[in-house]
C-alpha cells in the first residue's frame, strides 16, 4: 500500500459518542484510532479496577464498536487502534469481544496491548536503581510512596505493530504516547525500519495533529468568529491523516461537514501542548517540528512536510499518580452595582467563617468569573459587570474540613450582602485528589506485552 | 491614532497544559507581522502581561515554517490540571487573553494582517 487513511474520532474520555460512527461512515478509513486516556484518567481506572476485576478500562469504547458494527461489515479492511485499555485491556478485549460474538462476528482478531502498568514491579525497580525523580521538581519518589495510586510507562508504538502482523482488526492497548496510535499503523502498512527516523518523524507529527480530535479541524480555533460569520461547528468533521509510504502527510476531514481544516486551524493544532519544537520526545522518535510546513492544497486539505527525526530517547516517560487529599468548590451569583468587590468579600465571608469555626484549610482560591479571573490580570479594560458567579475552592487533607467548608455557601444568601443567589441544587461534596507525578524508565526495563485473539476466544 | 495594537490584529494563538506549567502558541498571519514578534513578543514582555500568574522561567521557541514562536511556562498552573484551584486549571484559555496584549503599534501594519481581517 503506498498510502492510508488514519481518522481519530475522540480526542479525550467524554469526546463526542457519535463521532467515529459519523467518521467511519464517511471517513474512506484505513484506521479508525481513540484517543481516550489523559494524564490521570489512568488513577481513575485504576480505582474502578480494584473494585471490580472486569473494570478498569474505558467503558465507552465497547458501546462505540457497537456502534460501528454495520461499517466493521461493510469495510473489511477498517481497522481501529485505541488505548481504550486503560488500566486492563485484556478485560477491554474481553468485553469488545462479546459485542462481536453477539454481532456473529466471531472471527475478528482482537488484541491487547499491556506491559506499560509499573505498580505491581514499582518496589523491584526502586530496589534496582531506578529513582523516578519528578521531571518537574527533582524530588524524590519514597515521599510519596504510599499514595501511590497508578504508574504506567508510555509504551510506542512497537506493541501496536505487533498486534497488526499477527493481523488483529482491533487494537486495544493501555498508555501509549499518543503519537504511536497512529504511528503503529503507519510502521505496520510500509515496513518502515524503526531507524527510519524521518519517517517515523513525519507519522508523529500526523499523529500529534489529529490526537486530540476535532482541534484540528476547527474546534478551540482562535479565530472563530473572525471571519465574518462564526466558523459552524455543530457537525465539525473529525480529523484524517493521509500518510504515504514516502512519509508525505495530508490533513483532512469527510466533506460534507462542518468546521475548516485550513494552514490557520493545523498550525493551532501543531502548537497545541509542545514544549521544544525540535525535540518532540516519543518512544518511537526524537521529532523536530521546528522546520514544519503547512500548504493548503484543496479545500479542507493541508499538507504537512518537513518533520525531521532523530534517534528514540533511552527512556520511557512514566505518568505515576498520587493520592493528595480532597478538594471542593462551591459557587453563589452575585448581582448589582459592584459586583466584583461584592463577590470577593463574599468569599472571604466563607473563610473567615470556616476559620472561625477552628478550621484551617491547607489551599484555598477567590474567584469572580465574569470578572476576569479565568486568567487574573491577562485581559484588558472591561466594563464593569452587573452580575458574577463566586467561586471559592479549598484543597485540604481532611475530608471533614472540606465539608465544613462547603456548609458556609448557602447561609450567604440570608446572611450576607445582598444580591447573592443562584444556590440551587444539593450541596457540593469534597472529591479526592489524584496528583501527577511526571518520571521517566530506562526502555530497557519495559517490554510491551501483546495478545491477539479471534473474538470467539476472549472470554471474561 | 492609538500607538498600539492588540496581538489578535496580527496573530492566532492556542493553549494548553503541560504538567503544572502550560504553553501557548502564537502563529504571525504574515512574514513581515512574524518579523516584528520576533523584536516585539519577547519572554519578558509576555511574563508581564501575565504577572499575576507569577511566571518564571517562560522559555521561546521558534517554529519558522509556520511562523510561530512557542511559549512555555512552567508552574503557572497552582500546581496543574488535578491539584489547581482555578477555573482554567489546563490554561485552556490562555491563549485568548494572550492575544489581548497590547504592543507598540508598527508602521506597516497593513503588511502584518491578513486580508480578511482588514476593515
Amino acid at each position: 500500500m503506498t498510502s492510508i487513511r488514519v481518522g481519530n474520532a475522540a480526542g479525550f474520555w467524554g469526546d463526542n459518542l457519535d463521532a467515529p460512527r459519523l467518521l467511519c461512515e464517511s471517513g474512506q478509513l484505513d484506521y479508525l484510532t481513540l484517543e481516550y486516556l489523559a494524564e490521570l484518567t489512568l488513577s481513575i481506572l485504576a480505582h474502578l479496577k480494584s473494585r471490580d476485576h472486569n473494570a478498569g478500562f474505558v467503558s465507552d469504547f465497547p458501546t462505540v464498536v457497537e456502534s460501528l458494527i454495520p461499517q466493521l461489515r461493510a469495510q473489511p479492511n477498517l481497522k481501529i487502534v485505541t488505548n481504550a485499555g486503560g488500566m486492563h485491556p485484556s478485560a477491554c478485549a474481553a468485553a469488545v469481544s462479546g459485542i462481536l460474538q453477539k454481532a456473529g462476528m466471531n472471527d475478528v482478531r482482537v488484541a491487547a496491548v499491556a506491559g506499560d502498568d509499573l505498580l505491581p514491579q514499582l518496589d523491584t525497580y526502586l530496589a534496582a536503581g531506578e529513582p523516578f525523580q519528578n521531571l518537574e521538581t527533582g524530588e524524590a519518589l519514597d515521599q510519596i510512596r504510599p499514595q501511590i495510586a497508578s504508574a504506567n510507562a508510555y509504551l510506542g508504538a512497537a506493541g501496536i505493530v505487533q498486534a497488526l502482523r499477527q493481523e488483529a482488526r482491533i487494537v486495544v492497548t493501555g498508555r501509549v504516547a499518543d503519537a504511536s496510535l497512529t504511528v503503529g499503523p503507519a510502521v505496520h502498512e510500509f515496513g518502515w525500519d524503526w531507524t527510519d527516523w524521518n519517517s517515523l518523524a513525519a507519522a508523529t507529527v500526523a499523529g500529534h495533529l489529529i490526537e486530540c480530535g476535532a482541534q484540528a479541524t476547527g474546534g478551540m480555533f482562535s479565530e472563530w468568529d473572525r471571519h465574518g460569520a462564526p466558523l459552524a461547528l455543530a457537525n465539525v468533521g473529525y480529523p484524517i491523516a493521509e500518510i504515504s509510504d514516502g512519509g508525505d502527510v495530508v490533513i483532512t476531514k469527510p466533506s460534507g461537514t462542518e468546521g475548516a481544516v485550513t494552514v490557520a486551524t493545523v498550525a493551532e493544532q501543531l502548537v497545541y501542548e509542545i514544549g521544544d519544537p525540535a525535540h518532540y520526545l516519543t518512544p518511537d522518535v526524537d521529532a523536530d517540528f521546528s522546520q514544519v510546513t503547512l500548504t493548503q492544497i484543496g479545500e479542507d486539505r493541508v499538507a504537512v512536510a518537513g518533520a525531521q527525526g532523530g534517534p528514540a530517547p533511552e527512556n520511557f516517560k512514566v505518568s505515576l499518580a498520587y493520592r493528595d487529599g480532597y478538594m471542593a468548590t462551591g459557587s453563589l451569583v452575585i448581582c448589582g452595582r459592584g459586583a466584583i468587590a461584592k463577590a470577593r468579600a463574599c468569599g472571604q465571608i466563607i473563610l473567615d467563617r470556616v476559620a472561625r469555626a477552628g478550621v484551617h484549610l491547607q489551599r484555598t482560591n477567590i474567584e469572580t468569573l465574569g470578572g476576569g479571573d479565568s486568567v487574573p490580570g491577562g485581559w484588558p479594560d472591561r466594563p464593569e459587570p452587573w452580575e458574577v458567579v463566586l467561586r471559592v475552592t479549598a484543597h485540604d487533607p481532611s475530608k471533614p474540613n472540606l465539608e465544613r467548608f462547603l456548609r458556609e455557601f448557602a447561609p450567604l444568601v440570608t446572611a450576607g450582602p445582598p444580591g447573592v443567589t443562584g444556590y440551587t441544587g444539593p450541596r457540593p461534596k469534597p472529591y479526592p485528589v489524584m496528583a501527577y507525578w511526571p518520571t521517566l524508565i530506562a526502555q530497557t526495563r519495559v517490554t510491551p506485552q501483546v495478545e491477539v485473539r479471534a473474538a470467539g476466544d476472549w472470554t471474561r | 491614532m492609538n500607538n498600539t495594537i492588540s496581538l489578535k490584529e496580527i496573530a492566532h494563538a492556542r493553549s494548553g497544559d503541560k504538567g503544572t506549567g502550560a504553553n501557548v502558541g502564537v502563529i504571525a498571519y504574515t512574514a513581515a507581522g512574524y518579523a516584528f514578534l520576533e523584536q516585539e513578543l519577547t519572554s519578558e514582555r509576555l511574563t508581564k502581561h501575565l504577572h499575576e500568574l507569577h511566571p518564571q522561567g517562560v522559555q521561546r521557541y521558534s517554529l519558522p515554517g509556520i511562523r510561530a514562536y512557542n511559549f512555555v511556562l512552567p508552574s503557572i498552573l497552582d500546581g496543574g490540571a488535578s491539584r489547581s484551584l482555578r477555573i482554567d486549571s489546563q490554561g485552556k484559555v490562555l491563549a485568548l487573553a494572550v492575544l489581548e496584549m497590547q504592543l507598540p503599534r508598527p508602521e506597516n501594519l497593513a503588511q502584518m494582517q491578513p486580508k480578511s481581517h482588514q476593515s
